[in-house]
C-alpha cells in the first residue's frame, strides 16, 4: 500500500477495505459523511457491512453500539465536534460504560477544519474522551504510523478515538518504523530539552528542533501517538535526561496532551514545563497556514516556548 | 390452566416479586416498572426464544429495556425464570449489587443491553436488529420505551433509520401510561398521536391494551408476520398497575416504599 503522497483518508479507507477480509465482523457505519471520508470503495465492496444511518450522529453511536453488542467490530466517523461533544453521552453510556468495542474516527482534528471554520473545530476532543474510563485514543501523525497501528486498533478490545487527519500529511516516519499502541515514538535524541507533540504538531516539533540546534540548544523530539493512555514510563525517563519539557498539540492547551504530560510529571518527577497549543480559544476561519499562525502552533512558537522553560530550568 | 390464567398468575408473581424487591432498599420506581410487568411475562414466558440455564446462547432472541429505570421489574422477571435466586432481589441497589436501578449488562445475567440515558437503548437495538439483518440471524430484538423517552430525538432518529431500513428482525413496544416525572405527558410534552407518528416512519403500528397478555400475544404473532417493516406496539397501560399505593398516579414514577406498603399491595393483588 502507498503510504506517502497520498490524502490520510485514502489510506484510512484502504486500510479499512484490506482488513475487512480478515475480519469479517469489521463493519462501518457513516452518518452522511462518507463522501468527506471518501468511503464509498468500502461501500462498493462490502455494501452488506457499511451503513450511513444519515445526517443523525447520537443514532450512529448507538446503532454502533448494538452493532458491536453482537460482536461486530464498528468503525464510526464523523468530523470530531460530532464524534465526541455532540455524542458525549452516547460514547459514555452506550460504547464506554456498556462495555462495547466501538472505533470512533472523528475527522479533521482541531484547526484543521480549516474552511469549515469555528463551529467545526473541536479544540476540546481529546479532554472529553480523555474523561472516559476505557477510552483509547489515538492521533496518527502520517501513513505509516496509521498503517503500522491500524491492525493494533482491531486487536485492542475497547473502544478507540482515533483523530484522524483527512487530507495532505507530512510524512515522518520510514516505511520500517514500527510503533506499538500506547508506547510513544522517540524520534530524535536530545539532552537539553524534550519536545512531545502529536498530529501535525510533530513536522513543527521537528522544525523546531533544527532551528534549536542552530543556537545551540539540543532538543528531544517524541511523538505521543497514543495520548490515552499515556506512556508514562517515557515521559518520565525524557524528564529524568533533560529536566525540562515542552508540549505540543493542534488542542486546546486545557485537557489535551499538554495537560495530561504535566498530571504524569507532577505526579511522579515535576519538572519546567510549557504547553504549546491553542491558548484557550475557539476556532475560527481559514485556512492552516493562517490558523496555525493566529493560533501560535509554529515550529518559531515551540522554540520560544523552550528558550522559556530553559530559563526557568536554571533557577 | 389456560394460557390465559397461567401468564396472568406468573404476572402477579412478578408484580409481587417488583414490590417486594423495591421496599427492601424503601424507595425506588414502582410506576414505570409496574406498567410493563405484563409485556415482560409475556415475552419471558411464552413468546421468548431464550434458555435460563443458558443466557449467553448464541441465537437468543434479545430484550432490550429501553427506558432502563424499569429493573426492577426486569429483574423479578429474570428472577422468577431461574436466570438467577430470587434472594438476589432483595439487594436491588444495596451496596455492590448486581442489581443497580437501571438495566446493565455487565452486571446482571440475562440483561442483554446497559440503559439508562433515555433514548439510547432503543437506539442500540435498532442496531442489535441491523446486525441481526446483516447475519440473516434467526433471532429477534425486542425493546421497550417509555411514552416520555418519546420526547427523546434519538429515538425518532433510530425510528426514521429502522423504518428506512425495513429492520422486522427488530419489535418494539411503548409503555403508554402517559404520565412522566414531571406530570401527564400530554401537558407537558404530548406524543399523540403515537400511531400516526410511527406509521409515518414506516413502521406496523398496532395499538392494544398493555395489560391484556392475550391482546400482548395477539400482536407479536401478527409483528412476527410482518415482513419488510419494523413492529411498533403501543400498549395502553396504567402507571404503578397493581400497587394500590401508587397506582394511577404521577408520583408512582419514583417514591418510599414502605414494608407495611408493599405487605399490603400484595395481600391486595393476591385476592
Amino acid at each position: 500500500m502507498e503510504l506517502r503522497n497520498r490524502q490520510l483518508r485514502d489510506i484510512y479507507v484502504d486500510l479499512l477495505i484490506q482488513y475487512a477480509e480478515k475480519y469479517e465482523n469489521l463493519v462501518i457505519v457513516e452518518a452522511d459523511l462518507m463522501k468527506a471520508l471518501k468511503s464509498m470503495p468500502f461501500f462498493e465492496k462490502y455494501p452488506n457491512r457499511a451503513i450511513n444511518v444519515g445526517v443523525a450522529e447520537a443514532n450512529m453511536i448507538g446503532v454502533a453500539s448494538g452493532l458491536a453488542n453482537m460482536g461486530k467490530i464498528p468503525f464510526t466517523h464523523t468530523f470530531t465536534p460530532f464524534a465526541t461533544r455532540r455524542v458525549f453521552d452516547q460514547v459514555t453510556l452506550s460504547v464506554a460504560y456498556a462495555q462495547l468495542n466501538v472505533k470512533m474516527v472523528g475527522s479533521d482534528p482541531g484547526i484543521m477544519a480549516q474552511l469549515n471554520g469555528g463551529t467545526h473545530m473541536s479544540l476540546e476532543d481529546v479532554g472529553l474522551m480523555r474523561n472516559l474510563p476505557t477510552m483509547t485514543i489515538f492521533e496518527p501523525v502520517d501513513g505509516v504510523q496509521l498503517a503500522a497501528i491500524f491492525p493494533q486498533i482491531i486487536e485492542h478490545n475497547g473502544p478507540v478515538y482515533i483523530r484522524l487527519l483527512r487530507q495532505e500529511f507530512d510524512a515522518i516516519f520510514d516505511d520500517n518504523q514500527t510503533f506499538e499502541l500506547g508506547k510513544a515514538t522517540p524520534i530524535i535524541e536530545g539532552t537539553d530539552v524534550s519536545i512531545f507533540a502529536s498530529g501535525i504538531m510533530v513536522k513543527e516539533a521537528l522544525d523546531a528542533q533544527k532551528m534549536l540546534e542552530k543556537e545551540g540548544i539540543s532538543a528531544s523530539v517524541i511523538n505521543i501517538h497514543t495520548i490515552k493512555p499515556i506512556d508514562k514510563e517515557a515521559i518520565i525517563k525524557e524528564a529524568k535526561k533533560t529536566h525540562a519539557v515542552v508540549t505540543a498539540e493542534n488542542h486546546n492547551i486545557i485537557n489535551g496532551l499538554g495537560s495530561a504530560v504535566a498530571e504524569v510529571l507532577v505526579e511522579n518527577y515535576p519538572t519546567v514545563m510549557e504547553r504549546v497549543g491553542v491558548m484557550d480559544h475557539f476556532g475560527e476561519v481559514g485556512k492552516k497556514d493562517f490558523l496555525m499562525e493566529k493560533f501560535g502552533l509554529k515550529a518559531k512558537n515551540i522554540v520560544e516556548a523552550c528558550k522559556r522553560v530553559l530559563e526557568r530550568k536554571k533557577i | 390452566m389456560d394460557k390465559r390464567q397461567f401468564l396472568e398468575e406468573k404476572a402477579k408473581e412478578i408484580r409481587k416479586l417488583t414490590i417486594n424487591s423495591i421496599a427492601t432498599l424503601g424507595v425506588g420506581h414502582v410506576g414505570g416498572s409496574l406498567s410493563i410487568v405484563d409485556i415482560l411475562t409475556v415475552l419471558y414466558y411464552d413468546q421468548m426464544h431464550i434458555d435460563p440455564k443458558n443466557p449467553k446462547m448464541p441465537n437468543r432472541d434479545r430484550f432490550v429495556l429501553s427506558k432502563g429505570h424499569g429493573g426492577p421489574a426486569v429483574y423479578a422477571t429474570l428472577a422468577s425464570k431461574g436466570y438467577f435466586p430470587i434472594e438476589l432481589l432483595d439487594t436491588l441497589n444495596q451496596p455492590n449489587t448486581d442489581l443497580p436501578s437501571h438495566t446493565d449488562k455487565n452486571k446482571t445475567i440475562g440483561v442483554d443491553m446497559t440503559t439508562g440515558s433515555l433514548g439510547q437503548g432503543f437506539s442500540a437495538a435498532v442496531g442489535m436488529a441491523t446486525a441481526a439483518q446483516l447475519d440473516k440471524a434467526p433471532y429477534k430484538v425486542y425493546a421497550i420505551i417509555g411514552d416520555g423517552e418519546s420526547q427523546e430525538g434519538q429515538i425518532w432518529e433510530a425510528s426514521m433509520f429502522a423504518g428506512n431500513r425495513k429492520l422486522d428482525h427488530l419489535i418494539a413496544f411503548t409503555d403508554y401510561n402517559k404520565m412522566q416525572i414531571d406530570g401527564d405527558v400530554n401537558q407537558i410534552n404530548e406524543v399523540s398521536p403515537l400511531d400516526k407518528k410511527w406509521e409515518a416512519f414506516n413502521w406496523h403500528v398496532q395499538v392494544i391494551d398493555g395489560h391484556d397478555v392475550i391482546a400482548i400475544i395477539d400482536a407479536i404473532q401478527k409483528a412476527k408476520e410482518t415482513k419488510g417493516k419494523p413492529s411498533m406496539i403501543i400498549c395502553n397501560t396504567i402507571k404503578g398497575k397493581g400497587a394500590d399505593f401508587c397506582e394511577g398516579t404521577v408520583g408512582s414514577h419514583n417514591l418510599p416504599v414502605t414494608k407495611e406498603m408493599a405487605e399490603k399491595a400484595i395481600e391486595r393483588l393476591g385476592k
